[in-house]
């Protein structure tokens, strides 16, 4: 006899391993996420996949499913605390959607989109960032990074290169690249590396592509994150 | 230098008339009248208030970015940045385009025109028109055309909603779309899409052309009166097709001065700044461009329009060639150099769009998948088009990271800085010089800033309901006289 949680009332099967985030996503329940992606690791720092197991509030990408286990995901309490949280990302770096060449194939903004964000609510920080163009192929532009660490899990476990890491504490946390001068086109870092394609905003570009999927063919034109996600495709295909 | 009335010469003791901000154009402007006890015109200056900064926060972005980025200037225009824009970047790249891909540049650009010259005419100008420069102000505006001319209305929005499709279905939406990227477009036309806009084009030919008819008309009632309004004489300047036809999208630079004589012709647009120079005045964030062979003082030009169907030798769509023909007859088959003969040169404009579209729609190139291409690099680009108020510079350098290091915008509004302000104190000469102020007398300095469509900053704008302010104050600095408009259109003193 399977195992089964239930999901807002629903009962889904899973199998031993798997997390309350696997399993939901394997059942076609979405539980918005950002620094999630099945290829990786879990990481559990983003908090948006924040859901309330028996009264206590988990990390659905990191808590093991167990056997009979309550989960409350979509309650108005919970989209609220993670429209703010979404909210604090936009004002902490410089999201300017209407010029982003990622708009519309952006995980950020999908789920901003997903959970009713009409404003940032927040006063901006316009914080100072650096941008990195030194790569032949890649642009890095860290106005839009949200250290979700999953060019950091890409690099280091699937390209074996180490190039990404993060630096500094706090609101001082920043993405960091590994050569000896800091420059991203001093690294090993390569155009066809997995964490080149991983990055669910639009902090890594890749060079001379901008625009070039019309208005109609993006990703979310047409279809939600939570309907995206649960249709199949995984967490941070961006190509 | 300055020009006659620009600077009064014992401005403290003079009283200070403002129009902040003038009504129905695109962006933010005002303009300051100096008088003396006698109400005598001592200064006009017609000022653009706004400071954007697009040249400089660009610095640093990828040079794929800038054709979406800096249409943000405009919400009425933006096609036209974002051709501009591509086009420089087309150099940047080394691109020669593909038929499908300029093919479908045209289109959009036709759409573009077509749409802000209907919502010129009908939405902004119209209502002086129609019904007097000094009507009755609370119905001197858009709604007031559709309660008493309510077909006039209707073909107005329908004729600019036709151009926003055309628009929609090229760029991906009606406003600030992605359709032109660096080297070609990013789609082409499905044939459900050819379809659905041929569908419509013979009506908007007639309607355009019902809309040249009724300009004539109302400019050939009093032909003595809308040739003298503002009048004054200046050179003109625009993009030409190498056979001399007009052209939108692409050309060389035809100048020719107040004689008609060319100053320049057929120049390639790429070494601009050879020929064309700016100059900075401390009371305007808009500078002042003039042409580098005549000088600051005589080198300053008309563009949009006006400058367009004057300058061209010919239209290369039938029904607005004809049109062309009858407005240069008007006078005598030399440059008109009224101003507001742009009214009726921007319509016949919106004609040969319509027919510009019919045309291409019946062009299979449209539906081609050959869109992009590139070739040998270069660091530095150049775009230029005719946007619909006039000749758009973009003009960018990148480095080798391929980020743009430098940029300069001269946008058509810019172009006709000085010529607007030539209009104003002409206007105030006219009309205003010694007489008691009205809002009626006033609203005929604006009539002649309207005449040139003006997208004074351009993303925001605002039709007929801006609240106006206007203080006449004496010598001593007491006010004698006050009009306010507020936000909701109501007059009050």
């Amino acid at each position: 006899m399977s195992k089964t949680i239930t999901i807002d009332g629903t009962k889904i099967s899973f199998t031993e391993g798997q997390t309350i985030m696997d399993a939901a996503l394997a059942a076609k329940v979405y539980i918005p996420h950002l620094c999630h992606n099945p290829e990786f690791k879990p990481h559990g720092s983003c908090k948006l996949c924040t859901v309330n197991v028996n009264g206590r509030a988990v990390s659905a990408c990191t808590m093991p499913a167990s056997d009979g286990m309550e989960v409350e995901n979509k309650t108005e309490t919970l989209d609220n605390e993670r429209r703010a949280i979404v909210q604090m990302l936009f004002v902490e770096g410089n999201h300017l959607c209407p010029t982003c060449e990622k708009s519309g194939n952006c995980q950020l903004q999908a789920v901003a989109y997903c959970l009713g964000m009409m404003t940032p609510h927040y006063n901006h920080f316009y914080p100072p960032r650096e941008i990195d163009a030194s790569h032949p192929d890649v642009f890095l532009d860290r106005n839009r990074c949200i250290l979700c660490e999953l060019c950091v899990r890409a690099s280091r476990d699937v390209d074996g290169k180490n190039v990404f890491g993060l630096s500094g504490r706090g609101i001082g946390s920043r993405l960091v690249v590994n050569s000896a001068s800091g420059r991203l086109g001093d690294s090993t870092f390569a155009v066809t590396d997995r964490a080149a394609k991983v990055c669910p905003t639009g902090a890594i570009l890749i060079k001379r592509q901008g625009f070039s999927v019309p208005i109609g063919s993006r990703i979310y034109d047409h279809k939600p994150i939570c309907q995206v996600e649960t249709e199949g495709k995984s967490g941070g295909e961006h190509e | 230098m300055t020009f006659e009335l620009e600077t009064a010469a014992n401005p403290e003791n003079l009283k200070r008339v403002v129009i902040e901000p003038v009504t129905r154009v695109e962006g933010h402007g005002k303009v300051t009248l100096l008088l003396d006890e006698d109400n005598r015109i001592h200064q006009a200056r017609f000022h653009i208030v706004e400071f954007r900064g697009f040249e400089k926060f660009i610095q640093g972005r990828p040079y794929t970015e800038v054709p979406v980025l800096v249409q943000r200037l405009c919400g009425i225009c933006p096609v036209s940045h974002h051709l501009a824009a591509s086009k420089a970047m087309d150099m940047i790249i080394g691109a020669q385009l593909t038929p499908s891909a300029e093919k479908l540049r045209r289109l959009m650009h036709f759409g573009q025109v077509m749409q802000s010259h209907a919502l010129h005419f009908f939405y902004l100008a119209s209502p002086d028109l129609l019904f007097g420069f000094d009507s009755e102000i609370a119905t001197r505006n858009i709604v007031g055309v559709a309660a008493a001319y309510p077909e006039i209305a209707r073909q107005g929005v329908a004729l600019r909603k036709y151009g926003q499709e055309v628009i929609r279905l090229t760029a991906g939406k009606r406003i600030h779309g992605t359709g032109a990227i660096p080297g070609g477009v990013n789609k082409n036309l499905t044939l459900a899409e050819r379809d659905f806009l041929l569908k419509d084009i013979e009506q908007m030919i007639v309607w355009s052309q019902g809309a040249v008819d009724l300009i004539k008309k109302i400019y050939c009632e009093r032909p003595e009166f809308h040739n003298g309004f503002g009048y004054y004489r200046s050179s003109f300047m625009s993009l030409v097709r190498p056979d001399g036809a007009l052209d939108l999208y692409h050309g060389g630079l035809r100048a020719r001065d107040e004689h008609d004589q060319d100053i320049f012709d057929h120049l390639d647009y790429g070494h601009y700044w050879d020929y064309v120079h700016e100059e900075v005045k401390p009371w305007s964030y808009m500078k002042f461009p003039f042409i580098r062979s005549r000088g600051r003082e005589e080198g300053w030009y008309r563009v949009g329009p006006l400058a367009r169907v004057n300058n061209c030798d010919f239209i290369p769509t039938p029904l607005a060639e004809v049109e062309r023909r009858i407005f240069k007859a008007f006078d005598g088959g030399s440059a008109t150099q009224a101003t507001l003969a742009y009214h009726w040169t921007r319509m016949i404009e919106m004609l040969h769009c319509a027919e510009g579209i019919q045309d291409l729609l019946h062009d299979d190139d449209l539906l081609g998948d050959d869109l992009l291409s590139q070739g040998e690099r270069a660091l530095r680009g150049v775009g230029v088009i005719e946007a619909p108020r006039g000749t758009l510079i973009h003009h960018y350098r990148i480095n080798e990271d391929e980020q743009i290091v430098r940029a300069n915008l001269i946008v058509s509004t810019t172009h006709n800085n000085q010529a607007m302000n030539e209009a104003v104190r002409q206007v105030a000469l006219q009309y205003l010089d010694g007489k008691e102020l009205t809002e009626g007398l006033l609203n005929h300095i604006e009539v002649a800033i309207r005449a040139f469509d003006p997208c004074l900053s351009c993303a925001t704008h605002a039709v007929g309901k801006m609240p106006l302010e206007v203080e006449l104050i004496d010598a001593e600095g007491k006010e004698i006289d006050r009009l306010v408009r507020n936000s909701s259109g109501a007059c009050g003193v």
